[in-house]
């Protein structure tokens, strides 16, 4: 790692104060940020720890939702029993993810801020748009495996490799942000970005802002709701194809419908297409079958992850499947 | 914070910074450079070199150490991050001459090999027990999969921690 200077913020006005200075970057759990610098991807010349903010908590809110501090660590999210019993498609999402040490370090914030793991990004002997805007991508013409089937650009064609993001695309959370000219509240949609020409861009977060919560809404969809990982070992693996699929189903009719894919575009790729076309329909592998493909209609596959189309088609309908419970009426 | 932060301002002295940790009971001060891993902090600057380092990101396990009862990566934090808190390594998990029993687990089922990452395995079991999760053979994979052993001595490591926690839940006295 580069040297950089180091300051631990006690407050969170210390913290948006230092953030805001340009080569600073923060850190909280440092799972992903120690990673990146030691690949020498990242050159931060100044680290402000807001590890120990006290924004750690998991608190109900008034609306009978829940409020997760983005310093709370994965693990504490994923087995804390609200969340247990009342999001447990979020729970498994988040333990489908990393390794147990990774995730007592992990924290909320960081974990929607993550990286891609492109490895064209990783690797700075090789072009790339998002390390360094206007150099060329890697992966478009090299090995993609790994890579985007919706939602790319001619200039990247990455995936967000989050867990917990896809589920919480799927239930419809609200990114809490402070920053210099104060306190914003943004729709997980509208919270990363596709990479259209300007990849170097994750996320709608400014420079200098801070996440401080994730609120998730009441409806947790506890009863109908799964996450569904594919990928190339049983554990400790990033995600070919994932889905969220979460259904409020009334004597055998879809009331409501969630849907989200992880590993299959630059953001956690929720579709409320496929949503609305799943309401008022029957719980069945047909209405199942049919929202896959609204997910996939514009789908598009580079060299080597053509795979992933089917393997996505398959993981919705199975998905849905778990989440209706199994039954198939 | 801008996503690549890339510094256009020259790289800073590397001063010192003091840290104080309690490593295996005993406080222990250093003066390093903040940009020090747990990991190298342990390794380098305090000779124990139980703990390894396999592949440094995270990736293989070999690294775990408990912070204050929790297992994690000490490749993946600074010493600095750890100011105060307590640190315990596979050099600590022995009483004086009395092994920990999922040592001595580990050598009754024969659980390694080369032995390089079975540091990292006893901690990482060592937290696993501590989280009370693991309930299945199933559980013990799935909540050990972030150890890898490339001689894989996998079925021995999930026999250990099982008959520890079988003995545990029949003694009912938690080593
Ligand atoms: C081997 C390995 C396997 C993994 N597997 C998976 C997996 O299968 N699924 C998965 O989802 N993840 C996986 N991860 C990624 C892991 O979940 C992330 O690294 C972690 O969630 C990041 O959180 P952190 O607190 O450690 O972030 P840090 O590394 O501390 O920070 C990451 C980035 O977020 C910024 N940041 C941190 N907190 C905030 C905040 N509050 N506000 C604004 N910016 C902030 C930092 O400046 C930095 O740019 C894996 C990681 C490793 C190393
Ligand atoms: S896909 Fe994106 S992250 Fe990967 S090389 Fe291309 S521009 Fe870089
Ligand atoms: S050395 Fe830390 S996980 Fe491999
Ligand atoms: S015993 Fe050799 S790597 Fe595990």
């Amino acid at each position: 790692m580069r040297p950089f200077r180091y300051a631990r913020a006690a407050h969170l006005d210390d913290a948006i104060a230092a953030g805001s200075e340009s080569g600073t970057a923060f850190v909280a759990g440092g799972t992903n940020l120690f990673d990146l610098m030691k690949a020498d991807v990242l050159r931060p010349d100044t680290l402000v720890d807001v590890s120990r903010l006290p924004l750690d908590t998991i608190d109900d809110t008034p609306d009978g939702g829940l409020r997760l501090g983005a310093l709370a660590r994965n693990a504490d999210t994923a087995y804390d029993p609200r969340v247990q019993s009342r999001y447990p498609m979020l729970a498994r999402a988040i333990l489908a993810g990393a390794s147990p040490q990774l995730r007592n370090m992990a924290t909320n914030g960081g974990n929607l801020m993550q990286r891609t793991r492109c490895y064209y990004f990783y690797d700075t002997a090789t072009p790339c748009n998002k390390r360094a805007p206007g150099s060329g991508c890697g992966a478009i013409g090299g090995v993609n495996r790994i890579h985007a089937i919706l939602g790319a650009s001619p200039s990247c064609i990455a995936v967000h490799p989050s867990d917990l993001c896809v589920a919480l695309a799927a239930l419809a959370a609200t990114v809490r942000v402070t920053g210099p000219d104060g306190e914003r509240t943004v729709p997980f949609a509208a919270f990363h970005r596709l990479p259209g020409d300007t990849p170097e861009r994750d996320t709608t977060l400014e420079p200098g802002e801070l996440i401080t919560a994730i609120d998730l809404p009441p409806q947790g969809f506890a009863a109908h709701s799964t996450y569904l990982k594919v990928r190339d070992r049983a554990s400790y693996a990033f995600a070919l194809v994932s889905v969220a699929a979460a259904l409020d189903i009334d004597g055998g009719t879809i009331r409501e419908a969630r849907l989200a894919l992880g590993g299959v575009a630059h953001k956690p790729w929720r579709d409320s297409g496929a949503e609305a076309a799943l309401a008022g329909k029957p719980a069945t592998p047909a209405t199942f079958a049919e929202a896959a493909g609204i997910v996939l209609r514009d789908a598009r596959a580079h060299d080597h992850n053509a795979f992933k189309i089917g393997l996505a088609r398959r993981a919705i309908v199975r998905a849905l499947t778990e989440a209706a419970g199994g039954k198939h009426p | 914070m801008p996503d690549s932060p890339r510094s256009t301002r020259p790289a800073p002295p590397p001063e010192p910074v003091a840290v104080t940790l309690t490593v295996n009971g005993a406080e222990r001060t250093l003066k390093i450079a903040p940009w020090t891993s747990l990991l190298d902090a342990l390794r380098l600057h305090l000779d124990l070199t139980g703990t390894k380092k396999g592949c440094d990101h995270g990736q293989c396990g070999a690294c775990t150490v408990l912070v204050d009862g929790r297992r994690i990566n000490a490749c993946l934090t600074l010493a600095v991050m750890q100011e105060g808190r307590s640190v315990t390594t596979v050099e600590g998990l022995a009483r004086g001459d009395a092994l920990h029993p999922l040592q001595e687990a580990f050598i009754a089922c024969d659980a390694l090999q080369c032995g390089y990452c079975t540091p990292g395995q006893l901690c990482s079991a060592a937290g696993l027990l501590a989280e009370g999760k693991a309930r299945s053979d199933d559980d013990i994979r799935e909540l050990m999969s972030g150890n890898i052993c490339r001689c894989g001595a996998y079925p021995g490591i999930v026999a250990a921690i099982r008959s520890v926690m079988n003995r545990r839940a029949t003694d009912g006295d938690a080593p």
